[in-house]
């Protein structure tokens, strides 16, 4: 009864996020528009030569997609707050735990995924070699999910504050340099023909580690926010 | 005494405006944090004052 | 049970109070004393490096400085697990006061360590592993300030800077090693030569003096700042009343 009741209440959480997103629209939408701009801006503020664009393209995309994904952590639970679901998701019995990587993977979905998904074009308008673009989806694919679950402890920490935007990417950004690294590594490894192989290791170890004790953090920065 | 002048000491050969600069900016801050320190500390005494003024007042009335 | 009354008494605003009181002249005396009495050593008594020149004698404040504020962060994390863990109000004016001393110190850090990077490698600034950790570091104090100074309610900012600092804690070591990784891709042959190896036995005994006046001192400090919050907390009680605005009765020591 209880891990069936786990499984499906995640499932019901899952479902929920999706189909509001899905009405809405802006908001996996949001973050692959910025993706794209701030991409085009580079070659813009940089010059258009193509072997310099390629020797900085792993790093300019994934320091952009870092951002989109943080810049769109701050919703992950503000519309629940703000109508008082959050309220609801405390005070009901069901277990929190399971909820809040149901939220975390449904943003995850909604933003880190459809980036990754959407790299490669972006990889080609900055003449990164083909030889990445394996990397680029996949590190990128692993991890944003890692960003997702850091950005979730920042989102729950500031979701009752009426300015969290800037300071959410204050408290979270210096938590994503390990994945910054990681990720960045694994494209540019890949550019040159070596193993990248490691650096999705890396990014696994992280994405467990995120898993396990991310949502313990989220869960009581969450009271924390809803109690005030 | 490693130096054989004052001025050798000051100069450091060359290094001095480095290590000088150094030494002076942690006394700066280290300085500044015992400043702050004594100003949170005034600034909650009045607090408190005003706590009691306020309680005094109000028992006055009575 | 004698753990679990030190434990309560710890916990008391009001005892902690008198007790640091006791124990402030200590500190500030014996801090100064270090800090001042190193600082001559290292600067005057001390020969220069022979690779470095004078310049290392930076390192006299530099070492220290990052040692404390990283030792400060832990002890930050560690209050503010006390305090989530056992709602114990002091852990939370500790973790509060940590804060600033912390981000000053991981200032100085920085600052010092680019003015000896001058120098010495020639340039104000590289991005060697040990530096970025420090920038980081002192990127992760900025956010818990920010993030106490964003909520209206106190008890609200203490839980969460606690959240916040306890996951940069954890995260800590992954970033250090991550970053540690990251050097090692990119290092620039042409300043590996200069490393701890060159410095003399005679050198460290200095450095020692500096580094325990500087601990001594983030605790002077750590309690300086303390025991203000503990008043500006507590004034609503009648012991502050009475400490601050002069005893009217006997019963107060």
């Amino acid at each position: 009864m209880a891990s069936a009741g786990v499984s499906s209440l995640v499932v019901a959480v899952l479902r929920r996020d999706l189909s509001a997103a899905a009405r809405r629209g802006s908001e996996w939408s949001n973050p692959l528009v910025f993706f794209i701009m701030v991409c085009a801006l580079f070659p813009l503020g940089i010059g258009p030569q193509p072997e310099r664009l390629a020797e900085l393209a792993p790093g300019i995309l994934w320091v952009v997609a870092l951002l989109a994904s943080l810049l769109a952590s701050d919703s992950v639970f503000r519309g629940d707050y703000d109508d008082a679901t959050l309220e609801q998701m405390l005070l009901s019995h069901q277990p929190l735990y399971p909820q809040v990587i149901a939220k975390t993977i449904a943003h995850w979905l909604l933003s880190g995924l459809p980036l990754s998904l959407l790299s490669p074009l972006l990889g080609v308008l900055l003449h990164l070699p083909m030889a990445g673009m394996g990397a680029l989806m996949a590190s990128l694919a692993l991890g944003s999910a890692v960003l997702s679950f850091i950005g979730a402890i920042g989102a729950a920490l500031t979701v009752g504050l009426r300015k969290g935007g800037l300071l959410l990417s204050l408290i979270i950004l210096p938590l994503y340099i390990p994945v910054l690294i990681f990720g960045s590594s694994a494209v540019k490894a890949a550019v040159e023909a070596g193993p990248y192989l490691p650096q999705l290791a890396m990014l696994g170890v992280f994405f467990l580690l995120a898993l396990a004790l991310a949502p313990l953090a989220i869960c009581g920065a969450l009271r924390i926010s809803v109690d005030q | 005494m490693y130096f054989d002048s004052l001025g050798d000491f000051l100069a450091m050969d060359g290094h001095g405006p480095y290590v000088w600069f150094c030494y002076g900016v942690t006394a700066v801050v280290l300085g500044g944090l015992l400043w702050e320190a004594r100003r949170r500390r005034q600034s909650a005494e009045q607090a408190v004052r005003t706590v009691v003024r306020r309680k005094q007042a109000s028992t006055g009335k009575e | 049970m004698s753990i679990w009354t030190t434990f309560h008494k710890w916990g008391s605003p009001r005892w902690f109070y008198q007790f640091s009181g006791r124990l402030l002249p200590y500190l500030a005396g014996l801090s100064l004393l270090l800090l001042i009495g190193g600082a001559v050593w290292g600067l005057a008594l001390v020969p220069a490096d022979y690779k470095q020149g004078n310049s290392f004698r930076i390192i006299y404040i530099h070492v220290p400085a990052s040692a404390v504020a990283m030792g400060a962060y832990m002890t930050m994390a560690i209050a503010g697990a006390i305090h989530l863990i056992w709602r114990m109000k002091l852990a939370a004016m500790v973790m509060k006061a940590i804060a600033p001393i912390g981000a000053s110190l991981t200032f100085l850090a920085l600052l010092t360590g680019a003015v000896w990077g001058k120098p010495t490698w020639g340039t104000w600034w590289v991005w060697d592993a040990r530096i970025t950790s420090v920038l980081i570091l002192f990127f992760l104090y900025l956010g818990v300030m920010a993030l106490h100074q964003a909520f209206d309610n106190r008890d609200a900012a203490a839980k969460a800077c606690a959240v916040l600092v306890i996951v940069g804690a954890v995260n800590i070591p992954i970033i250090y090693w991550s970053v540690e990784w990251w050097y090692s891709l990119h290092q620039p042959a042409s300043i590996r030569f200069i490393g701890e190896s060159t410095i003399h036995p005679s050198m460290l005994r200095p450095l020692m003096a500096t580094l325990s006046g500087m601990y001594l001192f983030f605790a002077w400090a750590m309690l300086l700042f303390t025991r203000a919050e503990i008043l500006d907390r507590e004034r609503n009680t009648r012991w502050v009343q009475d400490l601050v605005c002069g005893v009217q009765e006997q019963g107060v020591k």
